[in-house]
């Protein structure tokens, strides 16, 4: 069963594979995926994360749940994070687990995916001058229908 | 109604959410928009490009030519930017 949270804090990626492996002694490989903020050339001060309480949640817990019945999965996690974020600071942890690579590097590769079209964040960044409100991308949309 | 705003919508709309009695004539998201949009220049400068306007009917996402009821909570934003 995934587990999903949104949160102001940190997370710890060793802490959160430790929990999860010792669950399950079948497990054979273990994928993370870690997004941080980027610093774009220098200019960011911070990035600030706004977010919808309630649906992100569902959302989240929605997708994971696909990605539960389409991979054989041992263990899936997901963090996200809210709030004001400095540059190299960590945003999400998608990690998952199964017996063998082919379905945690799937299923991992498929919750950035639609947890980028699909869960309600909005990124603003602030630089000395300015801040300004992230676009969203048209290719994050288009690589839904790799799935 | 209880319509909630997020991001750029929120902050050109001006409010974070607003309660409204639905009146009869709206049936569908796009009514909704519709009427907001004609409450303040606020409102129909935040709504006008519809193609960047996303709701979410009950925290769930929803078309523009979705139902909407009188209890229903609606969230409108732009195409979301997380991960």
């Amino acid at each position: 069963m995934a587990t999903v949270s949104v949160q102001l804090e940190d997370f710890d990626i060793n802490g959160e594979i430790t929990s999860l492996k010792d669950e399950n002694n079948d497990v054979g490989a273990i994928v993370t995926f870690t997004g941080t903020v980027r610093d774009i050339g220098g200019t960011l001060q911070s990035m600030t994360l706004e977010h919808y309480p309630g649906m992100t949640e569902k959302e989240l817990e929605r997708i994971a749940g696909v990605a539960e019945e389409r991979w054989s999965l041992l263990g899936c996690r997901v963090i996200h994070r809210f709030g004001t974020l400095a540059p190299g600071d960590n945003i999400v942890l998608v990690l998952t687990l199964s017996e063998h690579r082919e379905a945690a590097f799937q299923a991992a590769d498929f919750l950035m995916d639609y947890l980028k079209s699909s869960a309600p964040f909005w990124k603003k960044e602030q630089t000395a001058d300015s801040e300004s409100w992230v676009q969203a991308k048209e290719k994050d949309e288009s690589a839904l229908k790799r799935w | 109604m209880n319509i909630k705003y997020f991001s750029w919508i929120r902050e050109t709309v001006g409010k974070s959410e607003e309660n409204l009695a639905k009146p009869e004539t709206i049936a569908s998201v796009k009514d909704l928009l519709d009427h907001l949009s004609s409450l303040s220049e606020h409102h129909a400068t935040a709504l006008r490009e519809r193609v960047f306007v996303k709701v979410a009917v009950n925290q769930v996402h929803a078309d523009h030519d979705a139902p909407i009821a009188e209890e229903d909570e609606i969230a409108i934003f732009p195409p979301v930017t997380g991960g």
